[in-house]
């Protein structure tokens, strides 16, 4: 049986992509003078060696899923959100305030207060671009990213100023961070000795909720076509306005909750350099899974695996970590260059009328057999 | 030069063959057109025709065959090529840049009038001028593409392709944005100027090529069907040739009373978006099983008029309303609850969600309606049944309703909207060039949609350029221009001719008017 000429042609360009996004590394690996093949087998092998590979894989993969989700819930209605990084900061901000603020309430209540605040701290961040691409007709790639310098320096003042940890006054050494959260805002971590939290379950269960959400109830239609044709979901009386805002109401929730999660589950305090550039990968994770939750879970651990990997190449190939960021730019690319090379029909009518040209050619070769 | 100026006395192609993706667009091709010779090239939208004209100009290569002038093998890579053997095109869209002058335009596009940093326009203008006397082309040089109307922008781009030396012409729908007078005009025009060259003139509308052909060739699914002298047709006999079987395109006969006063739009003013009244005090009725037509040249407030209806535009004065229901800048979800239906002018982007499946645009309008949802969350069983059952008596031809809607031809694209529309009962349906640029199989399935509603109660407002369209299926006729209503009548008192003087603006008691 052979396979069809979509399929094959489909797998074709996307090894073709694989290869290119391999080979743009491998050019920048070698101009830096490292062994290029070594260096690709610790990124990808040396992770999955012990226990505490795979779980680091997982603790970046958890963020990595919550801001991939609400990337596909905006861009799925037509809203190109590139304030996830903001939005994540906005989230830690409005989970450690009220952790901090509600120490003697239990576990039970408090953690999913926590989460609720981080996700709202996110939505409402969310909401300004939505509310001004909406209302204004404000580009709302613009607006996200000027929100994520606002979300910045606003995070970095409050760690410097009235959210310092007083301790860190009174020893001047001021470094900027907030007291640690109390103990009942701590996410448990599943495997004793490693950073592996419950935020896993999280993560799995709303990638499960986000796929009903966008294609089994009346709100994700109505998403859906307001993204995928607006005039139409216009003429069909949806209020395309109100789509956009809700997405990214959404997906800034979604990216707040992301910063809610790690600082209850992995450090615990408010820190610098928390969100450590989660919002841009979130995007390529999202992208790289075809904005559909059953890709982002797989993508986010693929990604999660080269951010570990990248981090030991630094220490074990004296490799910088960032040449990760080169490695998801690379990807970036051959996806795009590869997406639009599978739905160009010229170019696959081409592919199969070359393919059962040569199939003819080899069936007449080998015996009288039927034509392709 | 002297190549150039050669006479253009044959053209043949000879078995051309060029395939797309999934679809053979000519299938060995073989066509002769002789020395002064007018030939008519018809066929339903995908025929191959306009790709046939493409592989003359040089814009496509064909896979395999040839093309010969004057018995001599020719091969055209580039459109460059085509206009220095001498073939010229008009394309159904005109290729005029709205703000130069016509000169401009014309120097523009002739390697001959360019010069250092400029355009050499006196020699354009001189140019213009000689081909505009000997053809009798009344053309002002100096004129804006913006002031001219439709048919002298036409005009315009005869003479700007005789002046690139063309002596052999390629008319792609021609007449497909003009007036009846203009058509007619044309229609004279071409057959004095085909005393001094070929024609090849591509139409669907079949009195046209009866009016200017003398051969005509028929092509279905990319390959000639029938070819042979014009004068031995009728348009009933082309249009059978045409599709294959024998096309009745029902006609709306029966004249008795219509029921009560149902839909009504008075005096309605809106502005554009460029900011100026397209409406400017719309004002008519349609009773209960009525249809009436809406007849005018694009452009003047039909598209306006239809997103007022809708909802889609505000209202700035007057009023649209049912009985017991004020539209008047109602939402877009209102309107529908109330019982409007629209067939929107932009099937592609208006009508369906591209990238949504069949059974998904089906329900557009009522995914949230307690038929197909529970709570918050959709019935896709229900869904799906749904479209299984309106493919079936839409005869909506798709390989199964799971398929984008994106991916299906126009006729059937508009067969889901009509669908979706239709299953919802609608009390008004206001339908907007319902069958623009759709074959005439699908066109008599959908008129005989229109006058099916109309006989079930339905106040159905036709918005259409087609005349033909509008007199065929119309109870009264109302023709719209600059943002008002001209006149109305009953379809019986229409002629061609009467309408088409008032499309242009012309009213029977204005000067002038029996020009």
């Amino acid at each position: 049986m052979k396979p069809s000429p979509r399929i094959l042609y489909i797998a074709l360009v996307s090894l073709a992509a694989a290869v290119a996004a391999i080979g743009i590394a491998a050019i920048v690996l070698a101009i830096l003078g490292a062994n290029v093949f070594d260096t690709f087998k610790v990124i990808l092998t040396e992770p999955l060696k012990d226990i505490f590979g795979i779980t680091e894989i997982l603790v970046r993969a958890i963020p990595l899923i919550l801001v991939g989700l609400g990337i596909a819930i905006s861009f799925r209605s037509g809203i190109l959100n590139i304030g996830a990084e903001g939005q994540i900061l906005m989230g830690i901000i409005a989970a450690a305030a009220t952790a901090i603020a509600l120490p003697g309430l239990p576990k039970i209540v408090l953690l999913p207060i926590v989460f609720l605040a981080g996700a709202l701290g996110g939505a409402v961040w969310g909401a300004i671009a939505g509310y001004l691409r909406a209302v204004l007709g404000v580009n709302e790639i613009l607006s996200t990213v000027m929100l994520n310098y606002i979300a910045a320096q606003l995070y970095g003042f409050l760690l410097r100023g009235p959210m310092i940890d007083p301790a860190e006054l009174q020893t001047g050494s001021g470094t900027p961070q907030s007291v640690r959260l109390p103990r009942s805002a701590w996410i448990d971590r599943i495997i004793p000795g490693t950073r592996l939290h419950w935020g896993i379950a999280v993560a799995l269960v709303l990638a499960v909720l986000v796929y009903i959400l966008l294609w089994r109830t009346t709100w994700g239609f109505k998403m859906r076509a307001a993204g995928a044709g607006a005039k139409a979901a216009r003429y069909g009386g949806i209020k395309v306005e109100q789509c956009l805002l809700m997405a990214m109401v959404l997906a800034g929730a979604f990216a707040g909750l992301a910063g809610a999660v790690e600082v209850t589950g992995v450090h615990r305090r408010a820190i610098e350099g928390i969100s450590s550039g989660y919002g841009f990968s979130g995007i390529v994770v999202a992208l790289f899974g075809g904005l559909h939750p059953a890709g982002i879970v797989p993508s986010a651990f693929f990604f999660g695996l080269l951010l570990i990997g990248a981090d030991m190449t630094q220490r074990m190939m004296s490799i910088p970590a960032n040449m990760v960021l080169v490695l998801q730019g690379a990807v970036i690319l051959s996806i795009i260059s590869a997406k639009m090379v599978i739905n160009d029909p010229y170019a696959f009518d081409k592919f199969s009328r070359a393919l059962s040209r040569r199939r003819k050619k080899d069936e007449s070769g080998k015996t009288t057999g039927e034509t392709a | 030069m002297a190549g150039k100026l050669q006479k253009i006395r044959s053209l043949e192609v000879d078995g051309i063959t060029k395939r797309f993706p999934g679809v053979l667009a000519c299938d060995s091709i073989s066509l002769k057109v002789g020395e002064n010779e007018v030939l008519a090239l018809v066929g339903e939208n995908g025929a191959g025709k306009t790709t046939l004209m493409n592989i003359l100009m040089g814009l496509y290569q064909p896979d395999e065959g040839s093309i010969r002038i004057n018995g001599q093998e020719v091969r055209f890579k580039t459109p460059n090529d085509a206009y220095a053997a001498g073939i010229g095109m008009v394309h159904q869209h005109f290729m005029l840049v709205p703000n130069m002058t016509v000169a401009e335009n014309v120097a523009l596009g002739a390697p001959d009038f360019h010069r250092f940093m400029r355009l050499d326009l006196a020699g354009a203008r001189k140019r213009i001028q000689e081909i505009s006397e000997k053809f009798s082309l009344p053309v002002q040089p100096d004129a804006y593409i913006w002031q001219l109307s439709v048919g002298e922008q036409q005009r315009v781009e005869l003479v700007k392709t005789l002046c690139f030396g063309a002596r052999f012409l390629i008319l792609d729908e021609p007449t497909s944005a003009l007036t009846p007078q203009e058509t007619d005009e044309l229609i004279v025009l071409l057959k004095r100027m085909s005393a001094e060259m070929s024609i090849v003139f591509i139409s669907h509308k079949l009195a046209e090529v009866t009016a200017v052909s003398n051969k005509v060739a028929i092509l279905r699914h990319g390959r000639v069907v029938f070819s042979g002298s014009t004068s031995e047709q009728t348009p009933a006999s082309l249009a059978a040739l045409m599709t294959g079987h024998e096309v009745n395109l029902p006609v709306n006969n029966c004249c008795e009373e219509c029921g009560e006063e149902f839909f009504s739009v008075r005096n309605v003013r809106a502005k554009s978006d460029r900011g100026f009244y397209a409406l400017d005090g719309i004002d008519f009725s349609i009773h209960k099983g009525e249809i009436l037509g809406l007849a005018g040249v694009s452009g003047n407030g039909q598209r306006e008029l239809a997103e007022v209806i809708a909802g889609l535009r505000s209202v700035e004065s007057g009023s649209i309303g049912m009985p017991g229901f004020e539209l008047t800048n109602k939402s877009p979800r209102e309107i529908i609850n109330s019982g409007l239906g629209y067939i929107p002018e932009d099937r592609n982007t208006e009508g369906i969600v591209p990238s949504f499946s069949i059974k998904e645009n089906l329900v557009l309008k009522d995914f949230a309606s307690d038929e197909f949802s529970a709570g918050p969350f959709l019935n896709l069983k229900k869904q799906e049944a749904n479209a299984e059952k309106l493919k079936e008596s839409f005869d909506i031809r798709c390989p199964s309703v799971a398929t984008a809607a994106g991916s299906l031809s126009g006729g059937n694209i508009q067969k889901v909207i009509l669908a979706r529309e239709l299953a919802r009962n609608p009390k008004v349906l206001v339908a907007v060039y319902p069958t623009r640029g759709l074959d005439m199989g699908a066109e008599e399935f959908i008129h005989k949609s229109l006058l099916e509603m109309r006989a079930r109660g339905t106040a159905i407002l036709l918005i259409s350029e087609e005349l033909d369209e509008i007199m065929n299926l119309a109870d009264r006729v109302a023709v719209i221009y600059k943002g008002k209503i001209l006149k109305i009548l009953p379809s019986h008192q229409a002629t061609r001719r009467s309408l088409g003087l008032l499309m242009a603006g012309i009213t029977e008691n204005a000067p002038g008017a029996e020009r």
